[in-house]
């Protein structure tokens, strides 16, 4: 649905986007991270086909997008990064625009429009200009036009970033029926958590180009080393030595606890569990210690290298 | 097409519905509509009745049409303000982006936002025309001529097409609605002498001149649209924030493309002159019909405007041709100062041609280019109507310098088309002002390598040899 291989966008002599490779199939969200001026938008605009790629391709929907940037258009639907709402109008009225520019027929526009202010909440508001909405309601309005014509792509530029957490809790449950539906996705965002809740795939952008790209997995297996395990037992650590696999290094050690680091959890885990209940330890529990997106991420921007420092936006 | 305009049609609405939701329109064009045309009345009621006090009816017969453009241009100057900001204002107010990842087609969106600007004004145009002429009919019961209420209703349609297309053209290459409006002196300073030339019209009651008016006001409005349309460009509405004046940047492109590609002095001539030369074979052609018939409109001049007998002393033509080439005014024949001083006056011709053409499109600089042409058909003709061969004229006086000045110029006149050419034409990957950049820079060149060379030849010929070739047929 979404294929990038080497998409450069240079504004004059700035490198904004550097050989960015990315592939979303339908039926996946692609989380794409990154610190402000990144790329994130530049990419997303070079998919929407605002702006035209330096180099490298995008294919939306099957579509290149420098040959046929009306059909990706038509293919996508975009909520930006400033909403773009006209303030004087009334809600099923500005839908009504943007369903006749995507030449929606009038009863399916109704019927569409009824759906999606029902789905988002803002039946009552039906009658207030846009312009006295709050922001969280201009968000889910902008994010409605973005559904309005059923886009097999979506493209979300932070999605729930002004929104109450019910809201919120709205929105995200919204775009994972949206992957249900097949529709290939990227969502833009600061917010680790909700990248991790949503993500099938995640991307790290720093400086315009990709330093990480997987699944929330793959990415802590990268960048924060070998899972961690953390093993309680009933008795207190005497001052003998663990009957531990050659190799296998201890991280943290408590009053009847340890840790240690598993390269290869499947083998060790149940290697080290056997050698601890037949020297007699009684084992409480072994559970994985909980490594967040936050540490990937800062550890994403922080200390991965890029092979060059462009200048970025 | 069709499906174009209906779609352009979709944004007219919605934009229309909204300028009719804002006080700051409504209430300049209703004032402008009904107000206005009101004090206009009383106005033209207070003219007349002092005029027939004094036995001048004539000057009232000129006032209530002149009034009655008046009252048809104030609400359209509403329109100025409106497509000032139409592609601008929504920038600022970061509202343009879903319309830009909309499936609207540039045509789309440009046609849509131009119709939306145009046609609110232009109700109240008419609408304060209409009030206009039932006030007049009712207090001196004047009716206008059908002719000259289409002309006028059709100026102002014409007025505000040039005003819109201009300022929606600007509008979509800026980046703000200050610098939009700075930038509208380039319409509103044109606009304001074309109201005085046309209201002079209207008191002379030259009425048919405002056919020309309406007609030359058709074409550029056309040209602003395609203008408009050729440089629409999302990236650049969207990405650029800043209006800057970056010379470094502008030097560097024009050197770049005033240098060309390298190689030998032969094959750098060959590759980026005569190369040009080569891809200007249309305008030059375009050129060359002009001169033609700028050529044949002279020789029918002559029939009308005939050279008085004692102008022409034809009974002693030989003598006054030896005196006046020896020195006719600043110029000296068969001398390098007058080649200089002819040299200097080809080369400000072109300079200044070229400067008028880049501010209108070309239209004005080819004008100015072809009038010399006009100069020789009209002294063509002269010749044969007192009995001499126009062959010869042409032989004696034009053909020996003009040989090689003639190419030159119709050169320079297929570049100063080029210039207006690469307004109204899309660049793509190039900005307007980089493609603008690039085309000076190959006037720039083909003007130094190629027009300039050929003048200072022209020049020679001119001070050297014409002289003696018109003194050979003509001097006895």
């Amino acid at each position: 649905m979404i294929l990038t291989e080497n998409l450069t966008k240079y504004f004059k002599d700035l490198r904004a986007v550097d050989g960015v490779d990315l592939h979303v199939r339908a039926g996946e969200v692609l989380a794409l991270l990154g610190p402000n001026g990144a790329g994130k938008t530049t990419t997303v605009r070079m998919l929407t086909t605002v702006l035209r790629p330096s180099d490298g391709t995008a294919r939306v929907a099957g579509c290149d997008v420098l040959e046929n940037p009306g059909k990706v258009r038509s293919s996508v639907g975009v909520l930006t990064e400033d909403h773009g709402l006209y303030d004087r109008m009334h809600i099923e009225e500005y839908l009504d625009f943007f369903g006749q520019i995507y030449d929606m027929p009038a009863i399916e526009r109704q019927q569409r429009i009824q759906y999606l202010l029902s789905r988002f909440g803002l039946l009552d508001a039906r009658n207030r200009r846009i312009g006295k909405f709050s922001k969280g309601m201009r968000q889910k309005l902008s994010l409605a036009r973005s559904l309005l014509h059923s886009p097999p792509v979506l493209l979300l530029d932070e999605p729930t970033s002004a929104m109450d957490p019910a809201s919120a809790r709205l929105v995200r449950n919204a775009i994972k029926t949206l992957r249900s539906e097949d529709r290939a996705i990227i969502v833009c965002t600061h917010n680790l958590a909700e990248a991790e809740e949503l993500a099938d795939k995640i991307a790290i952008i720093r400086n315009g180009k990709i330093i990480a790209n997987g699944s929330a997995a793959e990415l802590k297996e990268q960048l924060l080393g070998p899972g961690e395990y953390k093993v309680q037992l009933v008795e207190p650590l005497d001052s003998k030595e663990l009957p531990l696999p050659d190799g296998l290094v201890v991280t943290q050690k408590g009053l009847d606890w340890f840790s240690y680091r598993a390269p290869d959890a499947r083998k060790t885990n149940p290697q080290i569990l056997h050698k601890l209940i037949t020297a007699g330890y009684q084992v409480v529990k072994m559970e994985e210690v909980q490594r967040s997106l936050e540490s990937v991420y800062l550890q994403a921007v922080n200390h991965v290298p890029v092979k060059e420092d462009p200048d970025v936006e | 097409m069709w499906s174009d305009i209906r779609k352009a049609l979709v944004v007219t609405r919605r934009e229309v519905k909204d300028q009719f939701r804002d006080w700051r329109i409504i209430a300049p064009i209703i004032i402008l509509t009904v107000f206005f045309p009101g004090l206009m009345n009383f106005t033209a009621q207070q003219a007349v009745g002092f005029v027939a006090k004094y036995g001048a009816p004539i000057i009232a017969d000129r006032l209530i049409p002149f009034l009655l453009m008046v009252v048809g241009f104030f609400p359209i100057s509403v329109s100025l303000v409106i497509a000032l900001e139409s592609f601008v204002g929504e920038k600022e107010r970061r509202s343009i982006e879903p319309l830009l990842s909309s499936p609207l087609t540039d045509v789309q969106l440009y046609l849509g936002k131009l119709m939306a600007v145009i046609f609110p004004p232009l109700l109240a145009s008419f609408l304060g025309i209409s009030v206009y002429l039932v006030g007049v009919f009712r207090q001196v019961g004047w009716v206008p001529d059908a002719t000259l209420l289409f002309q006028v209703v059709a100026l102002a349609a014409v007025q505000s097409l040039v005003m819109v297309s201009g300022a929606v053209v600007i509008s979509s290459q800026t980046t703000s609605v200050r610098a939009a409006n700075l930038l509208a002196s380039f319409i509103i300073i044109p606009m304001a002498l074309l109201l005085v030339g046309e209201s002079m019209i209207m008191f002379w009651a030259r009425y048919q001149v405002l056919w020309w008016a309406i007609i030359g006001q058709v074409i550029i409005a056309w040209l602003l649209i395609r203008t408009g349309i050729a440089h629409f460009n999302r990236e650049e509405l969207l990405g650029r924030e800043l209006d800057t004046l970056n010379l470094r940047w502008a030097w560097s492109v024009f050197k770049e493309a005033f240098l060309g590609e390298s190689g030998s002095a032969l094959h750098w001539w060959r590759l980026n002159v005569w190369s040009v030369v080569r891809d200007l074979k249309w305008s030059i052609l375009l050129v060359l019909i002009i001169s033609i018939g700028a050529v044949l409109v002279g020789s029918t001049q002559a029939e009308i405007f005939t050279l008085p007998t004692e102008v022409l002393d034809w009974d002693n033509l030989d003598e006054g041709l030896v005196t006046g080439v020896e020195n006719i005014g600043p110029i000296h024949f068969f001398s390098v100062g007058g080649m200089g001083m002819i040299l200097f006056h080809n080369l400000r011709a072109v300079l200044i041609d070229s400067l008028l053409g880049i501010f209108s499109f070309g239209v004005l600089g080819i004008i100015a280019l072809i009038l010399p042409f006009g100069i020789i058909g009209y002294f063509i003709a002269i010749t044969g109507q007192i009995g001499l061969s126009p062959w010869s004229f042409l032989l004696g006086f034009i053909l020996p310098h003009g040989i090689v000045e003639i190419p030159a110029i119709i050169i320079a006149g297929a570049l100063i088309v080029r210039m207006g050419l690469t307004l109204v034409t899309p660049q793509e990957n190039h900005t307007i002002g980089e493609a603008w950049i690039r085309t000076l820079a190959d006037w720039a060149r083909l003007i130094c390598f190629l027009v300039l060379p050929l003048l200072v030849v022209a020049a020679f010929l001119e001070v050297f040899i014409t002289p003696r070739a018109a003194l050979a047929m003509f001097g006895g």
